[in-house]
């Protein structure tokens, strides 16, 4: 042992003793008693910086018994150094010194700040992994101990949270000694620390033998899920899933469900509510297979538990806090793929209806957002009568956000609705998407019609979305021509280079006369987007002649990016002349191909960067509504984008040579 | 006749979809006015059984009075019936005798004296708990802004009124009897009946306050009780979930209970209010119940004056940072604490005190400036400063002279220059020197300032050095390392 600790202190030591003159320990112990809090706190982030001055033994015999006896500051300041303490092993001289670093967290530990103490057990715990066998039990149980029979409850709260790290590593009869501690825990006089106790309750079973998890844990769950507080009752339901999870089928019947049906009839809906959340994480645990599930919980009791949950959610579903109701809406969908299709018609489907016109829109997004559990079960069918209105109603909800999240789903929505219900119903939804005024959403409508048309197909694409897209391209409004250029920068790809070239390009090249510079500059960039799409002769024929013109254009930005992108085709082009000149060489049939591929490489890099330089655009866009501006004004948002674009670029030319190899 | 009922929701729904048929903007603003107008109904869960119909029985006083007694029993249990209030068409005419009753026992009560005799008390109780205690629905506005917003009122309020209205009516009764009432109104009583100040409606809370009130006051076997159960409902409002509606109620309460205090303060008290009370002073929502839990502190101070040292220190620990509103009655309370302070202890926290004094009178926001400035304004404030003048004068001469050049308030600049004026007047020889010292000060902690970066900068370095150190060292210590475990 001493082998080992010797070369780690040796170098450390020896510093310490070298800065002895230039750091006493006056000085920075000055620093960390600063009369200004925020310098004092700007000392103790910087605590292990002391500590290495200062060297291991000095560290141990100066710095922490200061610290000890110094707590008594502000919290910000504490929540500091219990954050510190942590990570402070290495400083004090490694594991065989751990140990040294208790006291202070001790007295951490008994803070009333909450943060602080929660930060405290945390760095306790950390720090308990890092003490042998035989330091655990001479140091940190008795710790554990003092602070389990603390006067205060804060120390006695910090207790719970130590059990599960300690007891894995003790001998028995310590093992003994620490459940009991926690057994009176559970019972404690204040509910603050039967709280704590019930929250780690689970977490504690884990580490417990199997008999003690039945003759000790689970008379504490019943005992804490019938206690006089329903907070301490509804912790108690949320510990049942780790501790249901350890049990077998027979004993999980006979010892944990009676008291879990009794909290699905509690008298308060917090325990109650805690029951449905906390049932589909027992569901979580065995989404890949109903029968892993019926292995946790006896497949009568899920029924049993689902109806009695069907008129608590009923129940929820008529209550009046919209947290509670989203919330249910988010775990009740997920009900389905247990109960079977039966029960999710008879049970479910009468919720997901009721929920699917409430009145608070998340209740009514969370239920969308899970269509695909019950699609699974039921097909969706069953719903889409219902469906509609809520989706319509939800695509002109009016807060953005809201609009933002169910575009998200539109593409699952159209995959399991089918094309003919989509162009029937949404697809007039999707185009609306594409101007609005929150430049959000404009956005996301635009990727929307990118993954639609993945879905459905490049014929559906030409047919319904690109002649649409087109048309905006004369709107009045510059934000909407800007808008196709961005439909097509996005769905070129997709499209295919047929339609790309014969339609799109055109409009695209006629924008570049546009009167307003963004759209000039949108021109160009999105000239550059599709440039790898298109074939060489409209390359060079068409795109080059327009982007030189933009390139002289009056406008410094529309310059600036035409001169770009006219730099990106001229490597295209030649790039695609390489081959001939080098004709040489075999050509092997692969060649081509990959050479055309090539180019795509940096189209695919200043893709990325245009996405990250839109966004300052983006937000100065959806604050300021403004249907036209002036040519000035149009130059405001994009002028500053400049410096973000130059780091991008060198930042991708930087990243570039590396990705090649 | 039908009782007042909250407006139906029903209504509320249709004339939103008819405006969002115009516009869908306008529907924000409609919903909340909605909401704002919602009351709410105590657990839907507990009026699932099936609905009894209320028959109405005769009057207590067509009866002979030996069949009183029982009548009034029977119309006890007829009242443990409850109603769904948020559906206020159902039951109009079982609600309606209910209230009827519920008033006719109220007066009976009230005004006959010998009616509350020992066999009631268990049908009395039981009638209360029925109506009174049930799970509080959650929160319709978690952002629930008590100054901005409406309170959610308790839909069954015309019930429950008259239930409280009746429960004080009983408990002042001068026929009460405390020595029978104890067995019924227990622990678990007050233990529920103390959850119920977390409702939102305000009239709840007024008549909880003052049924608590009575029942601290005549059972003096809870009194212990009630005081921890309080506390736990403080430290769960500070440390866990920051929100209680009945906080300020809470606090009249105890003021009235601290001020019965007996000399010497036991050590739970003093407990109480250094963990409890002054934690209190962090909490968000502290606008709500300042006055109440400031007269709290000043009631303790009264008592025992050298609790000052200990509640102001822990006033200026807990500090507000950001909040100037906040900071604004920090001061207050401050003021509030020095109008009743012994100069004895006003020595022992002068110097922490003024230095955040002097922070606030250099505050950049205006309010907590003026707040602080006002102080000298407080005659009996003044006179301790006076007393002290050697120790404040060097603490608060650097901002004041400071702001005094360069606040961007005019009114703020102009009291600087009274509170400059009347300190120097006290002593006139130190602000002298303090003026004509003020620069090289200045330059002083400028220099100390350069010497703590200086500090930093080497022991940055020195980190690196270690660092480096560590990484080539860490080869050297891995071929050990692996040694000791080939030796063993």
């Amino acid at each position: 042992m001493a082998g080992a600790a010797g070369p780690g202190a040796g170098p450390g030591a020896a510093g310490g003793d070298g800065d002895d003159s230039l750091y006493p320990i006056a000085v920075l112990i000055d620093e960390l008693r600063n009369e200004d809090v925020q310098l004092r706190l700007n000392s103790i982030k910087k605590l292990s910086t002391i500590a290495l001055a200062l060297g291991v033994e000095r560290t141990r015999t100066e710095l922490l018994p200061f610290l000890t006896d110094t707590i008594y500051d502000e919290d910000e300041v504490l929540l500091a150094l219990a954050e510190q303490l942590g990570n402070f092993t290495g400083l004090v001289g490694g594991p065989d010194f751990a140990h040294c670093l208790l006291p202070p967290l001790e007295s951490l530990a008994t803070v009333e700040e909450t943060v602080v103490r929660d930060k405290a057990v945390e760095s306790l715990r950390q720090i308990s992994q890092e003490h042998t066998p035989v330091a655990l039990e001479a140091h940190f149980v008795p710790l554990v101990k003092r602070l389990a029979s603390g006067d205060w409850f804060t120390s006695r709260t910090s207790a719970c949270g130590l059990f599960s790290v300690c007891y894995p590593r003790a001998s028995n009869a310590v093992k003994a000694e620490i459940r009991q501690h926690f057994r009176s825990l559970c019972s404690d006089d204040t509910p603050m620390v039967r709280r704590a106790a019930a929250s780690k309750l689970g977490e504690f079973a884990k580490v417990l033998e199997l008999d003690s998890v039945k003759t000790e844990i689970v008379p504490l769950f019943t005992n804490l899920a019938s206690d006089e507080q329903d907070s301490v009752r509804l912790l108690a339901v949320e510990a049942c899933v780790s501790i249901a999870q350890l049990l077998s089928q027979d004993d999980l019947e006979a010892l944990v469900m009676p008291t879990l049906r009794q909290a699905a009839e509690d008298k308060s809906w917090r325990v109650r509510y805690m029951v449905a959340d906390k049932f589909s994480e027992v569901k979580c645990i065995g989404i890949s297979g109903i029968e892993n599930l019926k292995g946790i919980c006896p497949a009568d009791f899920l029924l049993d538990t689902t109806i009695n949950l069907s008129i608590l959610g009923l129940e929820l579903v008529s209550d009046t806090n919209q947290h509670v109701k989203s919330a249910l809406a988010s775990v009740i969908m997920g009900l389905s793929t247990i109960l079977g299709k039966e029960n999710t018609i008879e049970h479910l489907l009468p919720l997901f209806l009721a929920q699917l016109k409430d009145e608070c829109p998340e209740v009514r997004l969370n239920i969308i957002s899970n269509l695909d559990c019950v699609n699974e079960v039921i097909g969706i069918r069953q719903l889409s009568q219902s469906l509609l209105p809520a989706i319509v109603e939800l695509a002109e909800d009016a807060k953005w956000r809201v609009r933002l999240a169910i575009i998200e789903y539109m593409p699952l929505l159209a995959g399991q609705l089918g094309v003919e219900f989509f162009d029937e119903k949404l697809n007039s939804l999707c185009m609306a998407w594409l101007v609005d005024h929150v430049y959000a959403i404009r956005e996301a409508a635009t990727n929307n019609l990118m993954k639609l048309v993945q879905k459905f197909g490049t014929e559906w694409a030409q047919n319904t979305i690109v002649p649409r897209v087109l048309v905006m391209a004369n709107d009045p409004n510059y934000l909407h021509r800007m808008t196709t250029l961005f439909c097509i920068n996005a769905l070129s790809e997709a499209c295919g280079k047929e339609i790309t070239t014969k339609q799109m390009l055109p409009i695209v090249l006629k924008m570049a006369g546009d009167q307003v510079a963004n759209v000039r500059f949108n021109v160009a960039k999105s000239l550059q987007k599709i440039g790898p799409i298109l074939d060489t002769n409209a390359l060079q024929g068409e795109v080059k002649p327009v982007l030189q013109k933009l390139g002289q254009d009056e406008d410094m930005d529309v310059k600036y990016f035409a001169q770009e992108a006219i730099s990106v085709v001229a490597q295209r082009l030649r790039k695609l002349d390489f081959p001939v000149k080098d004709s040489e060489e075999p050509s092997i049939p692969g060649v081509d191909k990959n050479l055309f591929l090539r180019p795509r490489v940096p189209g695919e890099n200043t893709g990325k960067a245009q996405r990250g330089r839109a966004a300052p655009v983006a937000s100065k866009e959806a604050v300021d509504a403004a249907p036209l501006r002036g040519t000035n004004a149009a130059k405001g948002p994009h002028v500053n984008t400049r410096d973000t674009l130059a780091q991008l670029e060198t930042a991708e030319l930087m990243h570039f040579p590396q990705s090649r190899e | 006749m039908s009782s007042p009922s909250p407006p139906a929701p029903v209504s509320c729904a249709a004339a939103i979809s008819a405006a969002e048929k115009v516009d869908g903007f306008t529907r924000k603003s409609v919903r909340k006015a909605q909401r704002q107008k919602r009351s709410q109904g105590s657990s839907q869960f507990r009026s699932q059984g099936g609905q009894a119909e209320l028959h109405p029985l005769p009057q207590l006083k067509d009866v002979t009075s030996n069949e009183q007694q029982e009548l009034f029993c029977q119309k006890l249990q007829q009242c443990c019936v409850l109603f769904d209030f948020m559906d206020s068409v159902s039951d109009l005419k079982s609600k309606e005798i209910k209230r009827a009753t519920l008033n006719e026992l109220v007066e009976y009560v009230s005004t006959n004296r010998g009616v509350i005799v020992e066999s009631a008390y268990s049908d009395i109780v039981k009638m209360i708990s029925a109506n009174i205690f049930r799970t509080l629905p959650p929160s319709d506005n978690p952002d629930f802004d008590p100054e901005e917003d409406e309170p959610t009122l308790e839909a069954s309020w015309p019930h429950i009124q008259l239930v409280y209205e009746f429960f004080l009516r009983f408990l002042e009764s001068p026929d009460f009897q405390p020595s029978i009432a104890k067995r019924y109104i227990d622990q678990k009583f007050v233990q529920q009946l103390l959850e119920l100040f977390d409702s939102e409606d305000p009239r709840e809370r007024d008549f909880l306050k003052t049924v608590l009130h009575r029942i601290y006051g005549k059972f003096l076997g809870l009194r212990a009780f009630i005081r921890k159960q309080i506390n736990n409902i403080f430290l769960r409002f500070i440390y866990e979930t920051e929100h209680f509606n009945g906080v300020a109620e809470l606090l009249e309460i105890l003021g009235s209970i601290i001020n019965g205090f007996a000399l010497p303060l036991k050590a739970e008290h003093k407990q109480f209010l250094m963990k409890v009370l002054i934690p209190m002073h962090t909490a968000k929502g502290l606008a709500l119940f300042h006055a109440q839990l400031a007269y709290c502190v000043v009631q303790f101070l009264e008592k025992d004056t050298t609790l000052t040292e200990p509640v102001i220190r822990g006033l200026l620990k807990f500090w507000p940072k950001t909040c100037s509103q906040k900071e604004v009655m920090f001061l207050g309370e401050i003021e509030e604490i020095l109008d009743v302070i012994e100069p004895t202890q006003f020595k022992k926290i002068e110097e922490p005190l003024f230095k955040q004094i002097s922070k606030c009178v250099s505050s950049s926001h205006f309010q907590v400036a003026e707040r602080a400035l006002y102080f000298w304004n407080n005659e009996y404030i003044l006179s301790l400063i006076e007393e002290n003048i050697d120790k404040i004068l060097p603490i608060m001469f650097a901002s004041l002279y400071k702001i005094s050049k360069e606040h961007w308030n005019q009114t703020i600049v102009a009291l600087v220059y009274n509170v400059l004026k009347t300190l120097m007047e006290m002593n006139g020889k130190l602000f002298d020197d303090l003026t004509s010292s003020y620069k090289a000060e200045r330059q002083r902690e400028k220099k100390k300032e350069l010497e703590r970066e200086e500090l930093w900068k080497k022991l940055e370095e020195l980190k690196l050095k270690k660092a480096l150190e560590k990484q080539n060292s860490a080869y050297t210590e891995h071929g050990i390392l692996e040694c000791n475990t080939n030796a063993s």
